[in-house]
């Protein structure tokens, strides 16, 4: 826990970022034209191609960050979670979250042999205040979700422009810059996880918190957790604990029978959840 | 099962594709079902349709012509649109969109130019100035008004009807695949979606034409053809038919198999779209059109013109209304429905003003009229006899026709 997460908004994730020739290249096109002046079909052309470069951006991240030499992964023990509230909040204010809108959160279910009960007021962005069930409720607990960063995802299967993408090292994220806010992505997520930005107007999701894992820092909302619920690990490295769990002991997916892959474990998770 | 309460998650509370995503489905259903009407004639050989065939045409063309501008109303981006004809995503549906649109777009501009080249020439000759202008542009500097050059005007009609056939399905065909596509929507996921919206897309532009022809008609003082109503009526029979037995047949399938998401979306049904689904697409806009369009087919020799033309218009109306109403409970009823299949959204009800609202909409449904007013004082539509010539054949007729009417 050396490092809480930053208390204002910081930048967002890096789109596939651009090499430097790329970027002196492309400027200095680009300031050519502006000489020429009338070409724009060409200069719309020359804007494809920089969209284009979306689907095989080079290594992204912070210094030495290779993103070939990872590969993320998360796992949630729904045992351990207390509904505290603590990974939404954080995640909010690490992504500067949009009111009403979420990039994780915790559900609340209260079951029993008479009917089950779920919620997640704003998220659990405020905890769980008590509820009255009509029920005898025999168990209770919470399930924090969150994009699962699928291998075979249908948001970016389905995004026209291929502004959404996964990187190498297995993060779905969204190029805000090539965005065309069709909304597509957000139909397609069997999940939730999306929403377009009510003021971008862009596709918006969960990144891992790609600004920080690729400092070597963890997510946002696996640093505040006081219970060890979430954890972000990398498949590639042979004494991951995360890597252990997934490879040792059961561990579930959400809505397996979509066949999306879903990077993201479960743990001790009950059949009323979905 | 237990008795769920309603649950949304969190993201799910928003409706994000709106009014306008209604109303693109809603457009392209007349662009492909006029130009089936179209077809019908000039591929099939309908002689019963010549009079409708290049209203038909020109009513394909004014609705494509305002297709893509529900689109770029609802993008949060629209000035990245172009984004998709010049990088698309190969594996995404919606990436087709750029080709299938501007493939169809050019075939319809072609065919259309082809079952008017007569006139163009025609009005070339003899207009002045500006005018004159104009219509040598649109003659493409050709003036050739011989017999082969009119047979070769009405066999490139016909074979571009025959591949803006299939184009025109697909365009459409394709809009259902863009919902039926989607695994994650049990409401949308099936692929029956691109054939009832292909069926009620013809039914949409049958019915559209059923209107126009007789308002047309009557606006202009010319006689109605009996037997082009008629057959209308039939054809719209059929296909209504054919989309109410698709439409339920999804439903009973998803009841009979007691499907996961059955649970969920019968609420649907009975809650959020009691009216717009069980009300108006199954009750009003589907039983009764199917009966009064029965009666019209069955007993037709039985009718007086007046109660027949004024059954037919009736139940027109009420399919424009019913095929609306199918759109509405795809796109937004489909959002209505959480994923996480516990609860549904609260209803939703569009902006009257702003740019998804329903002033727009209004004018997005205006708007392909005006075109085609516009269309019919360029490239007249009809002929003083009120029996358009069709492609090529009678294109002599057709010359004197809008000789005489620009004289």
């Amino acid at each position: 826990m050396d490092h809480a997460p930053r208390p204002s908004a910081a930048p967002p994730p890096p789109p596939p970022c651009d090499a430097p020739a790329d970027a002196a290249r492309r400027d200095f096109l680009g300031a050519a034209l502006q000489v020429t002046g009338g070409a724009v079909v060409l200069l719309a052309g020359l804007d494809a191609a920089a969209s284009s470069e979306a689907h095989h951006p080079p290594p992204p991240g912070g210094d030495g960050y290779n993103w070939e030499e990872h590969r993320w992964a998360y796992v949630i023990d729904t045992s351990k979670c207390i509904g505290c509230g603590s990974c939404v909040r954080a995640c909010k204010q690490e992504n500067d979250v949009p009111e009403g809108f979420v990039r994780t959160w915790v559900e609340r279910y209260i079951s029993g042999p008479g009917g089950s009960y779920v919620d997640s007021p704003k998220g659990g962005l405020d905890g769980f205040p008590p509820v009255p069930t009509a029920f005898t409720p025999t168990k209770s607990f919470f399930v924090p979700k969150m994009c699962n960063h699928c291998k075979e995802t249908p948001c970016v299967q389905v995004c026209p422009v291929g502004a959404s993408y996964r990187t190498r090292d297995g993060v779905v994220m969204v190029d805000g810059k090539s965005c065309i806010g069709c909304g597509y992505c957000v139909q397609a997520c069997p999940y939730g996880s999306r929403f377009l930005h009510p003021e971008t107007h862009t596709a918006e999701k969960c990144t891992w918190c790609y600004h920080r894992i690729t400092k070597g820092l963890k997510p946002a909302c696996v640093e505040v957790c006081p219970t060890a619920t979430r954890a972000l690990g990398d498949m590639l490295r042979e004494d991951d604990p995360v890597r252990h769990t997934i490879e040792h002991e059961r561990v579930s997916i959400m809505q397996g029978h979509l066949l999306t892959e879903p990077q993201c474990f479960y743990l001790h998770l009950d059949m009323e959840v979905r | 099962m237990h008795e769920l309460t309603g649950y949304s998650f969190p993201n799910d509370l928003h409706v994000h594709w709106s009014l306008m995503i209604v109303m693109y489905p809603y457009i392209t259903g007349f662009v492909a079902g006029a130009f089936i009407v179209s077809a019908l004639f000039h591929v099939f050989g309908r002689e019963e349709f010549r009079p409708v065939a290049r209203l038909a045409m020109a009513t394909s063309l004014c609705f494509m012509a305002v297709a893509t501008l529900p689109l770029n109303l609802h993008l949060g981006h629209p000035e990245r649109s172009w984004l998709v004809m010049v990088t698309p995503n190969l594996s995404s549906a919606m990436a087709g969109f750029g080709m299938l649109y501007s493939g169809y777009l050019l075939i319809l501009v072609l065919e259309v130019w082809f079952v008017w080249r007569q006139e163009i020439i025609t009005y070339a000759r003899q207009s002045r100035g500006l005018k004159r202008t104009f219509y040598s542009a649109l003659a493409l500097g050709t003036y050739d008004q011989s017999p082969e050059a009119v047979a070769i005007d009405h066999r490139a009609a016909t074979i571009l009807a025959a591949i803006g056939l299939p184009g025109a399905c697909m365009l459409h065909g394709y809009v259902g695949f863009i919902f039926g596509g989607i695994k994650a929507n049990p409401w949308w996921s099936s692929p029956l979606m691109p054939v009832i919206f292909l069926l009620s897309a013809a039914v949409s532009g049958i019915a559209l034409l059923s209107i126009l022809y007789q308002v047309v008609a009557k606006l202009n003082g010319r006689s109605i053809e009996g037997r082009t109503v008629a057959a209308l009526a039939r054809w719209l029979w059929f296909f209504l038919i054919l989309t109410i037995t698709l439409e339920l047949l999804e439903i009973i399938m998803l009841a009979y198999e007691k499907s996961e998401s059955w649970h969920i979306i019968s609420q649907l049904l009975t809650t959020r779209l009691e009216f717009s689904f069980i009300t108006v697409q199954m009750v009003v806009g589907g039983l009764i059109p199917l009966i009064l369009l029965g009666i019209v087919v069955l007993m037709d020799k039985y009718l007086h013109e007046r109660i027949r033309n004024t059954l037919c218009i009736t139940s027109s109306i009420l399919l424009l209304i019913q095929v609306f109403s199918m759109r509405w409970n795809i796109v937004i009823g489909g959002q209505l429905l959480s994923k996480s299949m516990r609860g549904l959204r609260s209803p939703y009800s569009p902006e009257v003003f702003g740019r998804e609202g329903v002033l727009m909409a209004i004018a997005l449904v205006v708007l392909p009229f005006v075109l085609l007013w516009l269309f019919n004082r360029v490239l007249p539509i009809f002929g003083d006899d009120g029996h358009p010539p069709a492609a090529g054949q009678g294109g002599v007729e057709g010359g004197a026709a809008t000789e005489a009417r620009a004289a």
